[in-house]
């Protein structure tokens, strides 16, 4: 069994960041015009767009609840007196309010690419494949706020907030070790939240990386030199 | 560098800012811009050009990189013309440019497609009937099958198939019409030859093979003018563009020159940095009226009466106060003016009769041959005379058809005018058509009494059967028409030029709203020019004023002027049309390629426009009553019945074709003369005068007479030429339409007197509806079976233009991409599949056909006096004669494909020719044999010269063509010399020895050679001007009199009251009253005149779906409409409008412009109606396209026949569909439905 928690937590972690750094890279180097959201908004508006909305920013709250709840060391949340159980009530609360935003959205979207014969007819398997994997991704999710609501002393939450420091860190052995005795339920949500790692180069979520944030500031025209270097 | 690396970079990227801050300049890396350099690549250049209906007829270089069209840009070799003139380069404008985009679009048509409901229908029936033909059977005979998927059509649904099955389909269906209803029940539809002549051959050839019908483009698109074969007994001939630089006064009227003929437009450009003055006349403030040192804005549909004014100045000054010694003399030798004219008594009033013949003088004047068809004028020595050159010495004797100044006693000089020599001067009567009011006031009318009487000197002859006529010459009839004081005393007459007294320009104002002074100035500019310079004055005109009702009446009016001022047939001068690309440069060697005269003849022509009218059932709508636009001196009993009756006397009499032709199957008539024991012929005369038989044109809604299979390629008739669009979806297609009027029978409207009606029109009329085309069209869309073809990178075909002397080819830059294939390659398919089809069902049929009589035929001379109806025992039905022709072809249905494929027998056997004139082929079949190699095989081709690629039939085109094989041409020129009695083979021998074959033109544009097929000279001297060989060379025009016509004398258009060219005002079409407010929407509703010109974003070298041109305009469908009307409707720009009448409905956006005039809306025609159109409120379906508020209506002097100049041709006479004369509602759209949902 520790075997098996080594690979899947100890060294898968690092297996996936590797295709997702270097997946990522070659692709955007090689293949831009790749490198693209693929909107299907030309085929089917009406439901793109409660769909998109509402998965775009339930997946967004996840996202940064998740960046921030699991990376933040423990000695900030106290010194701002942020204590475990409280930290873990908000992390439900709005996890559960954001996931089940992201449920909706994402239920409609598969839907959607499923049934609606123009979507379907000009899906990729991987944009059928990304999407049952983020669904499946948020309902383990979701349930794992009930097995949450077991022990609300925040115990667990710590674990795995170690694992993914220590894992950001380096340190290994004591990673595999924080998680090794959390409940299978958050073990299969790592699992395959790293394969969503895995599958992120070869996929349409490539497009998070490349935010226009830039157009908000930039002037108006920009006049690249002739010989710039 | 990676652009992973560079992102990094991001803080350190120097920037320095200019411009306040608004802009930057960076060293970023530039790496990714070769992803765009790439794309420009190429490794093969391929010359070709694009064909919608482009005069442009631009070579490009298409690019080709890995077998991929990368672009395109313009062709610079052209072969130089002269020193002195301007290069054509470059040619070539964007919307050409923008063409290479179709290629790989999602609009391209990728897999032949069927309706998916009549795929499951076939399927299910081939399983059932192993025998093709049986299948398709099961499914049309059955009327729920046959509505289950015709209501369908429109409505999308299309799925794919395999060539090998929509062949078989098509070929059962074809092969189930002609066995039971007829081969004439097949019709096939594709305009301008020219711009592709092998593709449109391809279909031609097949449909004449079996039989079917080719319906004409021309007149149909109302690109015709019917004034040019009025006048010259020429469809149209123009001068090449080149030519405008040899001018020196430039009227462009209603052309907008930069706009629409844009590689052209420089050569007007460079002729104003040369000195000459130009005026622009065009009722919007358009893209030419820059190019004008003047600019006349007359109200739209007025420009006849602008036109009789300039004539009017012209008349008194240079003809009458002081006259032009050059005009004087033009005006005698080239034009009917020293015509005599017999005046008769109409309504108590004596008016212009027909022109004096030969046979009406004691002793026919000497004249034995046709002397019905030789007119006389006075000899200056006071005698009669019969000077050569008119009709009647065109046919049955040799030598005497010229416009030598002869007679066949010797020289002659022709009198103008009886002023100084008359026996009398004769109040002869006018009819004045501008007094009547318009039911929107939107036309001005005046208070002159509709019978205008004018004082002219006549001559007292006496004639054979021993009355006595009063004769008039046409000069001295003009001079009163126009209202010109010739110092005979005519009070009735002008005075001054500030008279209101048609047609002066004082008259003119109140309706053009023209300035008399401009009108005065440019008439005298205009003509002293050209006295000044030998007729270096010319009219460039377009189609804004052909497309009214009356528009012979604004052609003639400034082709008058022309003919006045001795400008046409002159370098620098003359009629500049330029309207569809309608000039088929190697047109005698195209002619048995396209229509398998090869093999049989005559092919089955019909004229678009009465077939489209009937067939869609428009004339079942038909309000325009006959005595509304008659003259007020016409006896008006003989104007009774409607629009469609007089079509159908027509084509009973002789005059126009008719398909379907008879009302039973013309394959089983010589079955049943041989069991009655008679000819053919005689059996079908005697049972048409019994009414055992009646023409189909009696019965369009009888079943029997339905047009049953069509065929589209090279066109998109439903989203761009079908006038009356939802009367086609309604009657002709049975599917969802937006009609809002009707029928005569439900709204109680006077009904046909001699076509049957019946009180349930027929709908869904077509069973098989098949579309060739390489992007999704609104035709396409409406079609049964959609063929994807090569588009004009990916085939091999040649092309020709009006604007410049060249030919050169479109060539296969690239294969076609997917299932695609060539219009040859298709209809070869076709072909070999009706072949096989056909067994068991058709072998070597006997097939009666129908023909008019024909112009440039002996058949032309068929009726010299009155009209009369064989039907009503007016006259005995003589094929020929007082009805069509009966020809019996034989046709070989399971040789179809052989045939198809080789070069038959009869250009070896009866040779080859065109426009009256024929030579021997042997020599040039013989060579055709050893450039294309013969059939070895057993069957009816062996030996025979092959026709199985695209090239080997261009090199069948150029080898037969007297334009590209010199050869053909000296043969043919000594062919016109035996009519003229004149040697014109100079002409050609310098090229007697110039061969241009297909890899000629492959290399570079070839200049062609002149050939008298045409009335112009390619030549090294001068410029291509039309009617320069009949100046030049005194090679009569092909009218009644030989010369240029003023004056037009068949019964029919004197009832018109158009002897004379005459302002006629718009007419009332009846369609805005009964929807007026009817549905309201609670915006208000305003009622504008309904124009459609052409596009800038699409027309002429791509289509109006194409995304780099929608992304240049507004990307959807637009209407212009001005600012006054906008605001009065309360509109702004870009507000969705909806555009409606009776005939149905348009949902758009509106332009609101300056350019455009009070009372006038525009949209630019053939906007696709697949590109944003929303649904309209009215119909509650799809928005239409511009044709869904129009309806083509027909003017019966454009059906008269057997005439001389006015005798039936394919393409170059007959009715025309017209549109501008519409009138629509226009409001604001509460409610923008796209329709989108399931």
């Amino acid at each position: 069994m520790s075997y098996f928690n080594t690979l899947a937590f100890g060294v898968y972690p690092y297996v996936a960041m590797a295709i997702l750094f270097i997946g990522s890279w070659i692709r955007y180097d090689r293949e831009q015009y790749s490198w693209k959201a693929s909107s299907s908004q030309l085929l089917e508006k009406e439901k793109l767009r409660m769909g998109s909305i509402l998965f775009h920013v339930g997946v967004l709250g996840i996202f940064f609840g998740h960046l921030f709840g699991l990376l933040t060391p423990v000695e900030i949340w106290h010194a701002i007196g942020v204590t475990a159980p409280m930290k873990q009530l908000v992390a439900m609360g709005a996890g559960g309010l954001f996931g089940l935003i992201c449920f909706i959205g994402l239920t409609i979207l598969i839907q959607r690419r499923l049934f609606n014969p123009r979507i379907r007819a000009t899906s990729k398997k991987m944009d059928i494949v990304i999407l049952f994997l983020l669904y499946a991704q948020l309902i383990l999710g979701l349930i794992s706020i009930g097995v949450s609501a077991g022990h609300l002393d925040g115990h667990e939450m710590m674990k795995l907030m170690m694992w993914a420091q220590n894992i950001m860190t380096l340190d290994l052995v004591d990673a595999v070790e924080n998680i090794s005795s959390v409940h299978w339920i958050f073990k299969m949500h790592i699992m395959l939240g790293m394969t969503l790692f895995v599958v992120f180069p070869f996929s349409r979520l490539v497009h998070m990386l490349s935010a226009p944030v830039q157009y908000v500031t930039r002037q108006h025209q920009i006049v690249r030199k002739r010989f710039a270097r | 560098m990676s652009h992973l690396l560079e992102k990094l970079r991001f803080f350190r990227t120097r920037k320095e800012s200019f411009a306040n801050g608004h802009g930057a300049t960076t060293d970023q890396d530039r790496s990714w811009e070769k992803g765009y350099r790439q794309r420009w690549q190429h490794d093969k250049v391929v010359r070709s050009t694009h064909g919608v209906n482009c005069t442009g007829s631009c070579s490009w270089k298409i690019y080709v990189k890995d077998g991929l069209v990368t672009w395109e840009t313009q062709q610079t070799d052209y072969p130089r013309t002269r020193p002195d003139l301007p290069n054509h380069e470059p040619r070539g404008c964007p919307r050409g440019a923008s063409y290479s985009w179709y290629i790989y679009s999602a609009n391209r048509l990728k897999y032949p497609k069927v309706r998916g409901q009549l795929m499951k229908l076939w399927r299910e029936a081939k399983a059932q009937h192993s025998d093709p033909v049986k299948a398709w059977e099961s499914i049309v005979s059955d009327p729920v099958k046959a509505k289950s998927y015709k209501e369908r059509r429109g409505l999308g649904g299309f799925v794919r198939a395999s060539w090998d099955e929509v062949n078989e389909l098509i070929a059962a269906s074809n092969v189930y019409t002609t066995k039971t209803y007829g081969p004439d029940r097949v019709s096939g539809f594709s305009p301008i030859p020219a711009m592709s002549m092998v593709s449109y051959a391809a279909g031609a050839r097949y449909l004449s093979l079996i039989g079917g019908n080719c319906l004409s483009f021309y007149d149909w698109y109302c690109d015709l003018p019917p004034a040019s074969p009025q006048i010259w007994g020429e469809q149209t001939d123009v001068p090449e563009s080149a030519d405008w630089y040899n001018s020196n006064y430039i009227i462009a009227w209603g052309s907008n020159v930069p706009q629409t003929r844009t590689p052209d437009a420089h050569f007007l450009t460079e002729v104003r940095y040369k000195g000459t003055k130009t005026c622009i006349i065009t009722s919007d403030y358009s893209e030419a009226s820059k190019f004008g040192d003047t600019w006349l804005a007359p109200r739209q549909g007025t420009d006849s009466a602008l036109a009789m004014a300039f004539g009017h100045v012209i008349l008194k000054e240079f003809h009458v106060d002081k006259p032009s010694t050059y005009f004087t003399d033009y005006s005698k030798r080239y034009t009917d003016m020293p015509m005599l004219v017999m005046l008769e008594e109409s309504n108590g009033h004596l008016t212009g009769g027909r022109f004096l013949r030969a046979a009406d003088l004691v002793n026919n004047l000497g004249e034995d041959n046709n002397p019905d068809w030789k007119t006389i004028a006075l000899n200056s020595n006071g005698s009669m005379t019969s000077p050569n050159g008119s009709i009647g010495y065109r046919w049955g004797e040799k030598g005497k058809w010229n416009l030598e100044q002869k007679d066949r006693s010797g020289d002659v000089d022709l009198v103008l005018s009886l002023k100084d020599q008359n026996d009398g001067i004769a109040d002869v009567a006018f009819p004045y058509f501008g007094g009547a009011p318009h039911e929107y006031q939107y036309f001005q009318h005046t208070e002159h009494n509709e019978i205008q009487l004018r004082k002219v000197p006549v001559k007292s002859v006496e004639l054979a059967d021993g009355t006595t006529a009063k004769v008039a010459t046409v000069f001295d009839l003009m001079l009163a028409h126009y209202g010109v004081d010739n110092g005979i005393g005519d009070s009735n007459r002008a005075s001054s030029y500030d008279d209101d007294v048609p047609y002066t320009p004082a008259w003119q104002e109140a309706i053009t709203g023209v300035n008399r002074a401009d009108v005065i100035r440019v008439a005298r500019e205009f003509a002293d020019n050209a006295d000044k310079t030998r007729g270096r004055s010319m009219v460039i005109v377009g189609a804004a004023l052909n497309h009214w009702y009356h528009m012979d009446m604004s052609y003639r009016g400034l082709i008058n002027m022309l003919m006045m001022c001795g400008c046409v047939g002159q370098t620098g001068g003359g009629w500049a049309h330029y309207v569809g690309q309608e000039k088929l440069r190697p047109q005698t060697g195209w002619t048995p390629l396209a229509f398998a005269l090869d093999w049989q003849r005559p092919p089955r022509h019909m004229n678009g426009t009465s077939f489209f009218y009937n067939h869609s059932s428009q004339w079942r709508y038909e309000k325009l009553n006959m005595s509304e636009v008659i003259s007020p001196l016409a006896p008006k009993e003989r104007w009774t019945g409607s629009i469609i009756d007089f079509n159908s006397r027509a084509e009973r009499m002789g005059w126009l074709p008719s398909a379907p032709q008879l009302g039973t199957n013309p394959l089983h008539l010589a079955d049943k003369a041989k069991a009655a024991g008679q000819e053919v012929q005689d059996y079908v005369v005697d049972q048409l005068k019994k009414g055992d038989l009646k023409f189909a044109c009696e019965q369009p809604d009888n079943p029997q007479n339905f047009p049953r299979n069509m065929f589209i390629w090279r066109s998109n008739l439903l989203g761009s030429s079908g006038k009356g669009h939802e009367y086609m979806l309604k009657h002709f297609l049975g599917t969802k339409h937006g009609l809002l009027g009707k029928d005569l029978g439900e709204f109680g409207g006077q009904k046909p007197e001699d076509v049957e009606w019946v009180d349930q029109g027929a709908e869904g009329k077509v069973d098989l509806w098949v579309t060739l085309d390489f992007r999704m069209s609104t035709t396409c869309l409406y079609s049964d079976i959609v063929l994807p073809t090569a588009t004009w990178y990916e085939k091999d075909d040649m092309n020709t233009s009006d604007m410049h002397p060249f030919i050169h080819p479109l060539s296969a830059a690239i294969d076609p991409v997917w299932e695609a294939r060539s219009d040859w390659e298709i209809f070869k398919g076709i072909a070999k599949e009706f072949s096989r089809v056909c067994v068991g069902h058709l072998g070597v049929e006997k097939d009666l056909v129908t023909i008019p009589m024909h112009h440039d035929t002996p058949a032309e001379l068929a009726q010299p006096y009155g009209v009369k109806a064989w039907w009503k025992g007016e006259c005995e039905p003589v094929p020929g004669k007082t009805m069509p022709h009966l020809n019996v072809v034989e046709r070989d249905y399971p040789n179809t494909y052989a045939r198809f494929t080789s070069i038959g027998p009869l250009l070896e056997n009866i040779g080859n020719g065109g426009k009256g004139i024929s030579w021997d082929t042997k020599d040039e079949v013989k060579l055709l044999r050893q450039l294309n190699y013969t059939h070895t095989d057993e069957g009816i081709n062996k030996g025979m010269a092959k026709l199985d690629t695209a090239i080997d039939a261009c090199e069948m085109i150029l080898t037969l063509a007297p334009e590209t094989n010199g050869h053909v041409a000296v043969k043919a020129w000594e062919a016109l010399g035996e009519f003229t009695g004149l040697d014109h083979t100079h002409l050609a021998i310098p090229k007697e020895e110039e061969k241009i074959r297909w890899r000629d033109i492959v290399a570079q544009p070839r200049k062609i050679i002149s050939s008298p097929t045409w009335s112009g000279l390619e030549d090294e001297h001068v410029s291509y001007n039309a009617g320069y060989t009949n100046v030049h060379e005194l090679i009569p025009w092909r009218t009644v009199t030989g010369r240029q016509q003023y004056y037009q004398d068949h019964e029919w258009m004197r009832d018109f009251g158009e002897q004379l060219c005459a302002y006629k005002p718009p007419i009332n079409l009846k369609t805005v009253e009964p929807v007026l407010n009817k549905k309201p929407n609670g915006n208000k509703e305003i009622v504008l005149n309904w124009i459609t010109p052409h596009q800038k974003w699409g027309i002429h070298s791509t289509y109006s779906d194409n995304l780099l041109m929608l992304t240049l305009s507004r990307g959807g469908p637009i209407v212009w409409m001005s600012e006054v009307d906008a605001k009065e409707a309360g509109i702004e720009d870009n507000d969705w409008i909806e555009v409606f009448n009776v005939n149905g409905a348009i949902a758009c956006r509106a332009v609101v412009s300056q350019r455009v005039p009070e009372g006038m809306s525009m949209m630019y025609h053939a906007q696709e109606r697949i590109v944003n159109v929303p649904g309209a409120e009215t119909t509650g379906t799809r928005g239409g396209i511009h044709n869904s508020v129009t309806r083509a209506v027909m003017k019966p002097t454009h059906m008269i026949g057997g005439y001389a100049q006015q005798a039936y041709g394919f393409n170059y006479y007959g009715t025309v569909g017209c549109n501008r004369d519409e009138f629509v509602i226009v409001r604001k759209m509460n409610k923008v439905d796209w329709l989108d949902t399931k």
